[in-house]
């Protein structure tokens, strides 16, 4: 299932951006902040600890099951004086749920967190990004393992030099996404798809702010 | 016109190019000192593109000063800075300023440099840049338009012959080959009976190969690249040796052994040249290039203004 990966701020960003704003409301999300330890309840109860303990005024919190879902404006709806009361709305979901919560309930929001990528869950705690949804798909040439996002540079013709022992230049934790395709290919006897000379990448597969209607 | 460096090239000497990198400034001294060392020393010298993604003076201003002062120039250009719009725009440039040799790199990734949080392009990789340059030689940009005037290139790209695993960067030199590549400067070899292996295969292209020759400066600085930089190898016996060379004389010996490799590369006539990479050391090339023996080398035949005099 993929899932949104988030990193909660430094508690010196969230204070920076909180300044003045004396009285709030928190809100977690059940879904994929849960999954990633950045926004379930025990998140959302040490953040609220932290900030009473500072002298912040909560007036209440609430862990959504699912931030972004639409549904989420009837699911804060009984919680309404506690989020009049408050002068923001500190939410520790990913983006999604921080523009949809925003979006309905015309309040200032300050996100706790950011949103890292969309990822896929390879091991417990363990999340890879796979997708950066490029609207120009060449999975079928490099044997379903994505250059595109797996490779830090985006490169569609094979490593670059920086490549050292089937690992990333800028991280030995992350993998060589070119080293994966050439085994992936090679165990499929189809080598020959990585070599052909693949062309410029189209960057505009999508024109950016990407938008979709049936 | 076509490139001195190209002629040399195609001329079946033994060719030898070297670096230098602009400075983190405008102060112009120091890089001025290596090409005035280095001009008729060398075939031709490559101008770094902010070499580890360390933001400095462009490589085309380099190119431009070498060619100014009667070198022969490489323009080193990565696709890491600019999208493919701008790389083209600088190839028109170079062109109309008389550059017309160039080495594609990918480039290392900003995170590696001085400027962390900027933006990593990579709109085209290394392989893509060459065909860029085989397509603007046509006539063409590659939106598929005319190009008014005519501008030729000698370009070229690397290959690190001990990346491990080796078999995605043989492909990947491949392409780069397939896309135009004339030369090819390789990451440092310090393995020759390795670097002799690659050779038996890459000779079946039509390419020239130049191995690349890092100076060593000391045995730390050996260890130091075997541990972080990808595909050098520097191995124990060549450290052993740094280590052994009296207090004060590492460098010395770090030049002997530079030169003694180009030696044997150039006796046994494992490939078409040599690059020297003397990196923040370049004023020590000229005596590499003694050490190896190399200065029996005959001039070419042309020179710049011998052809336009023509």
């Amino acid at each position: 299932m993929i899932r949104s990966i988030t990193r909660q701020k430094s508690e010196q960003e969230i204070d920076h951006l909180l300044a003045e704003l004396g009285r709030l409301f928190i809100i977690g999300c059940g879904t994929c902040t849960t999954l990633t330890r950045t926004g379930g309840e025990p998140e959302v109860r040490a953040m609220k600890g932290r900030l009473i303990d500072q002298g912040r005024l909560v007036t209440g919190d609430v862990v959504l099951p699912v931030a972004c879902d639409n549904l989420t404006q009837e699911a804060l709806k009984e919680y309404g004086q506690q989020i009049g009361q408050a002068d923001v709305l500190l939410i520790m979901t990913c983006a999604f749920g921080v523009q949809t919560i925003a979006s309905q309930l015309k309040k200032m929001v300050i996100p706790a967190l950011d949103t890292l990528f969309i990822g896929k869950e390879n091991g417990i705690g363990t999340f890879d990004e796979i997708c950066t949804q490029c609207g120009t798909c060449i999975l079928g040439e490099t044997g379903g393992i994505c250059p595109v996002t797996s490779c830090h540079k985006g490169l569609v013709n094979g490593p670059c030099g920086g490549t050292n022992n089937g690992k990333c230049e800028i991280d030995p934790e992350k993998d060589c996404a070119w080293t994966l395709i050439y085994n992936r290919l090679k165990e499929l006897g189809r080598l020959d798809s990585m070599r052909t000379l693949q062309k410029p990448r189209n960057h505009q597969g999508e024109p950016s702010p990407g938008k979709f209607k049936f | 016109m076509v490139s001195l460096f190209k002629q040399a090239l195609e001329s079946g000497k033994f060719v030898v190019t070297s670096e230098v990198a602009p400075p983190k400034g405008i102060n112009l001294e120091k890089m001025h000192h290596h090409i005035e060392l280095l001009k008729d020393k060398v075939d031709a010298m490559n101008v770094t593109d902010h070499q580890s993604s360390v933001m400095r003076f462009p490589s085309l201003g380099g190119v431009l000063l070498v060619k100014e002062m009667g070198g022969e120039p490489i323009l080193q250009m990565t696709c890491r800075d600019r999208n493919r719009l701008a790389l083209q725009a600088d190839l028109l440039f170079a062109a109309s300023k008389g550059i017309n040799n160039v080495l594609c790199l990918t480039g290392d990734s900003v995170l590696l440099g001085d400027h962390e949080e900027a933006k990593g392009v990579f709109d085209l990789d290394s392989s893509q840049l060459l065909a860029a340059i085989r397509r603007l030689e046509k006539g063409k940009d590659l939106g598929g338009n005319d190009l008014d005037g005519r501008l030729a290139f000698c370009a070229g790209a690397i290959v690190t012959p001990e990346a491990n695993p080796i078999e995605p960067q043989l492909i990947k030199f491949e392409k780069k080959i397939e896309a135009g590549a004339e030369f090819i400067q390789t990451q440092a070899v310090y393995d020759l009976d390795n670097f002799k292996k690659f050779m038996d295969y890459a000779r079946q292209f039509p390419v020239k190969i130049l191995a690349g020759i890092i100076l060593l400066t000391s045995a730390p600085m050996a260890r130091f690249m075997n541990k972080n930089v990808a595909g050098v190898n520097v191995p124990q016996e060549l450290i052993d040796e740094m280590a052994s060379a009296p207090k004060g004389r590492a460098l010395e010996k770090g030049i002997e052994i530079a030169g003694r490799m180009i030696k044997r590369i150039r006796d046994e006539r494992m490939c078409d040249g040599t690059h020297i990479m003397a990196i923040g050391r370049e004023e020590l090339v000229p005596d590499i290039i003694s050490a190896a023996g190399l200065t029996s080398d005959p001039p070419l035949p042309l020179r710049h203004h011998d052809i336009e005099n023509k």
